[in-house]
């Protein structure tokens, strides 16, 4: 039941199928987290990430397929799990007129800590917020209260800790300051599994991306490795009028090249390989990034 | 400190956790509900007591209206401290704050969740249902020892109020949705529960009914409590036992299928 010798990863799936009516929103699953790394989980709106988080907590329960959190089997030992996994939630649900502390001390019971004052000192440390813990949370800024949500999913020290898009909707500078802050828990060696669209925030943060499309996993290695694997050293971007990039398309294209389109522009990938003339002067070249296999894989435009 | 979650259902540390979650929520706002429930009886008793029981009613069953209305009024504390809290606090938690998902990613279980929810909301509700009973006294109800029981008595029904909102809030789709629940459940009850009129004036069939209001059973307990109780008095403690276990039941299964996919 302790799951360290036969179930040496903190999470393992198997198959897992998640049917809403007609809709699969999970679609034969499979994804192992290993302990200490951080994996991010990166696909579009609608590719099965916040399903997969939820299986993960119990919150839904999978039609098939095997999960196993920490070594415990779910749905059946599943808060056995959650006892020992930290959750931070896509969207904010403190109490708003409850003060600071209070809203760590609440968690910490929840969670059955055992010194609920030293978890709550440890967490108003972590969120910077120890000078404001009389304080109600609506009185907070909105990254005051993302720190807060944060050191409230570390209440009880967990093992493994979920994050679900962590910094959607957030200013530039919000997003920042949260990333430094999962980055010192990931040097810590938290094991964490972290959902989310932006491209930025899994090339920033994780040590490997899976790539989720239309609920599965399409492709996963750290992000070094998908690029190379998948595109090359080098993009080219083109812009100019529909007819020329068609054009340019075609030639790329006939050369062995991939071209997916990058808003008004073309991206040529792998443009080290081309040969003379096939990426015109005026291109603009760049090293390869986790978005152009992002978008090739899924065939989505990433934000 | 993990070795023993999950051994079994109910486990009293995760309904103590929720229950302290609303503890918590209820130190900010405590002023306002203490407000109401001792204004709220005061301005019943003014009303009819002094109102209808100084012009058109001299009295019932013996009772002055003041000692009528004061004990009956102890069910209306309990079914608006308790049915209508449960339904929307229920709703707003649920849908609009999210605040399930906080609790369930924790080791709390759906059944542990309502359990608790109902838990406080009956405490509470058992308390704030004494408040017309310690008002009526002030406008001159004689104390007695079986008063004593009244909390229970309080705490007992609104546990099966707090379910039934607990479900209805499950139910529903969107929030106006309470307003069909509220007049064609709980006003109707509300009313004819010998709160403000006997039963035994109303036509046969309607008093075969109330005796399936759990209201009108904890007006009886009450006026048991205040004026001597009668053996059929245990029968009717019993039904409030009965309505709140079977209402529960009905909570934890229509709130699990509501947050667990």
């Amino acid at each position: 039941m302790t799951g360290t010798g036969e179930h040496p990863n903190a999470i393992e799936v198997r198959g897992a199928v998640k049917h809403f009516g007609a809709i699969t929103a999970v679609d034969g699953l499979d994804l192992d987290v290993r302990p200490g790394i951080c994996l991010g989980l990166l696909g579009p709106n609608g590719a099965g990430k916040s399903t997969t988080m939820r299986l993960l907590t119990g919150q839904a329960i999978a039609d098939s397929g095997e999960l196993r959190v920490l070594g415990h089997e779910l749905p059946g030992e599943s808060k056995i799990a959650r006892s020992k996994m930290g959750v931070v939630p896509q969207l904010d649900n403190l109490d708003v007129d409850v003060t600071v502390e209070d809203n760590l001390a609440v968690y910490a019971r929840l969670y059955r800590v055992g010194d609920v004052a030293a978890a709550v000192e440890r967490c108003l440390q972590i969120s910077r917020l120890t000078d404001r813990r009389k304080e109600a949370v609506d009185k907070l800024s909105g990254g005051m209260r993302r720190r807060l949500l944060l050191a409230r999913g570390l209440v009880h020290e967990p093992q493994l800790l979920l994050l679900d898009e962590p910094t959607v909707g957030l200013d530039p500078q919000i997003r920042t300051e949260l990333w430094s802050l999962i980055d010192g828990l990931r040097a810590r060696g938290k094991t964490i599994l972290m959902s989310t669209h932006y491209i930025e925030e899994a090339e920033r943060l994780a040590d490997e991306v899976a790539m989720m499309h239309h609920g599965k996993i399409i492709a996963r290695a750290t992000p070094g490795e998908l690029i190379r694997k998948h595109v090359g050293r080098e993009t080219a971007e083109v812009y100019g009028p529909p007819d020329r990039l068609a054009e340019l398309r075609a030639l790329a294209e006939s050369d062995g090249l991939r071209v997916r389109p990058a808003g008004p522009a073309i991206a040529i990938m792998g443009a080290e390989r081309s040969a003379n003339g096939t990426i015109p002067d005026d291109a603009v070249r760049r090293a390869a990034t986790l978005e152009d296999v992002f978008v090739l894989l899924t065939g989505e435009e990433a934000e | 400190m993990s070795s023993e979650i999950g051994a079994r259902r109910l486990e009293p540390a995760a309904i103590a956790g929720v229950m302290s979650r609303e503890v918590a929520n209820f130190r900010t706002y405590w002023r306002g509900t203490a407000f109401s429930s001792i204004l709220e009886p005061i301005v019943y008793l003014l009303a009819f007591g002094l109102g209808l029981g100084a012009t058109l009613v001299n009295g019932v069953d013996g009772l002055s209206y003041v000692e009528f209305v004061g004990t009956g009024m102890v069910a209306t504390a309990v079914i608006f401290s308790s049915a209508l809290p449960a339904m929307f606090g229920t709703f707003v938690k649920e849908r609009f704050q999210n605040t399930y998902d906080a609790v369930l990613a924790a080791p709390v279980d759906p059944e542990e969740l309502v359990t608790a929810e109902m838990l406080w909301i009956g405490l509470r509700a058992g308390f704030f249902g004494c408040f017309p009973l310690l008002i009526a006294m002030a406008f001159g109800l004689d104390p007695a020892w079986g008063m004593l029981l009244v909390p229970l008595f309080g705490f007992t029904t609104a546990l099966g109020w707090a379910a039934f909102g607990i479900a209805v809030a499950a139910s529903v789709a969107k929030i106006d949705q309470f307003n069909y629940v509220t007049t064609l459940v709980i006003t109707p009850l509300f009313l004819v529960a010998g709160t403000f009129f006997p039963i035994d004036q109303l036509p046969e069939g309607f008093q075969v009914a109330a005796n399936f209001n759990p209201l009108y059973q904890l007006v009886e307990l009450v006026r048991g409590a205040a004026f001597g109780f009668e053996a059929v008095d245990l029968l009717r403690y019993a039904s409030l036992v009965a309505f709140s276990l079977v209402l529960w039941r009905i909570a934890v299964s229509r709130m699990t299928k509501r947050l667990i996919d």
